[in-house]
């Protein structure tokens, strides 16, 4: 199944929500934040679809001038062999505000269980749900994410010096 | 010129204490047996066949209680910075410590942008021989090897450097 399929699929379930952007070598399904599990779940669970795999969950943060940040979800069906990316736009928090919020899918696929903790632990993203959200490579009391594009290191961590500088 | 039949027994050689003791720990050095990151590619193909640290009395060891010396092959990360100096420190005197790589010298190349990075093993643990390299070939780990050898050929073992303050005390009253 091509890209404008699985397209025209999605919007005749959720209506005009879902955008694309196909100008790029990979054309990218544009989708509402606060929808993201209930589409992946319906990516899950269709007959056409079953898409059974999520290889991979990515991150990005567009630095506090444009104050937005990105979730893209690689989806691949194992099955029918097809594939898809979904992108989510959502606004960054500064830092006074918590955590921005989405929705978890490591009920749909385990796989995003760690996918998640990785960008909670360097990007900051709350994922509601998550049954184990904790930093997953960065020692637990680490402070601040450190991939955020507004990110300063500590200046002492257990009393070493972080940066080269200090001697 | 006499033929001779070696026996082995009736030789007689003559040394002092200080130095029979310091070529003894000199020619069984046991590194603590753990690696990093890529130098403890070099670390474990020096250990292997081809370079063979046995040759040196270096064999790794499981346990930081039955080591000599450490050699940090790696990126010290500021995770495992905890862990070396734990490590360290259940090491019995005398310890030594090689640091083995750019990273563990001095954050090698995350020295700029590495924020989980200790900027060289030196702000943790004291080190004795620097290796250069990124990474080291295993020669030039073998040459780290020489240069300990060397520092503990000219240590005195027997007068701890508490006596030879006291002396020292005496001397001068």
């Amino acid at each position: 199944m091509d890209f404008e399929a699985i397209k025209q699929i999605l919007i005749s379930q959720f209506g005009e929500h879902i955008g694309s952007e196909e100008k790029g070598p990979q054309p990218i399904l544009t989708a509402p934040a606060d929808k993201i599990a209930e589409i992946c779940q319906f990516l899950f669970e269709d007959e056409r679809l079953y898409f059974d795999y999520l290889p991979c969950i990515t991150a990005i943060d567009n630095g506090p001038a444009v104050a937005t940040m990105e979730l893209i979800y690689n989806l691949s069906s194992i099955p029918f062999g097809h594939e898809l990316t979904i992108k989510i736009v959502f606004p960054r928090n500064t830092e006074d505000q918590p955590l921005p919020t989405i929705a978890t899918v490591s009920h749909i696929w385990r796989t995003a269980d760690w996918h998640e903790r990785e960008a909670f632990d360097l990007m900051g993203i709350h994922f509601e749900n998550h049954p184990d959200l904790r930093r997953i490579l960065l020692p637990e009391d680490w402070v601040g994410h450190p991939l955020r594009k507004d990110y300063n290191a500590q200046e002492k961590y257990h009393g070493i010096h972080v940066r080269y500088e200090h001697d | 010129m006499s033929e001779r039949i070696k026996t082995g027994d009736g030789g007689i050689i003559l040394t002092n204490a200080e130095d029979l003791m310091n070529w003894a720990r000199l020619s069984s050095l046991w590194p603590m047996g753990f690696g990093l990151a890529c130098c403890a590619i070099e670390m474990m193909a020096t250990y292997a066949s081809h370079y063979d640290l046995e040759r040196f009395g270096i064999m790794p060891r499981p346990s930081p209680r039955q080591s000599d010396v450490m050699i940090v092959a790696g990126t010290v990360t500021f995770k495992m910075a905890d862990r070396i100096r734990r490590l360290y420190e259940q090491m019995p005197e005398p310890r030594y410590v090689i640091s083995m790589g750019s990273c563990s010298n001095c954050g090698g190349p995350y020295w700029e942008h590495g924020y989980h990075v200790v900027k060289g093993v030196d702000r943790i643990i004291p080190v004795d021989v620097y290796v250069p390299g990124c990474p080291p070939r295993p020669e030039a780990l073998i040459g780290g090897f020489m240069k300990l050898q060397e520092k503990i050929r000219g240590e005195h073992p027997l007068a701890p450097e508490l006596f030879l303050e006291m002396e020292q005390k005496a001397e001068t009253v």
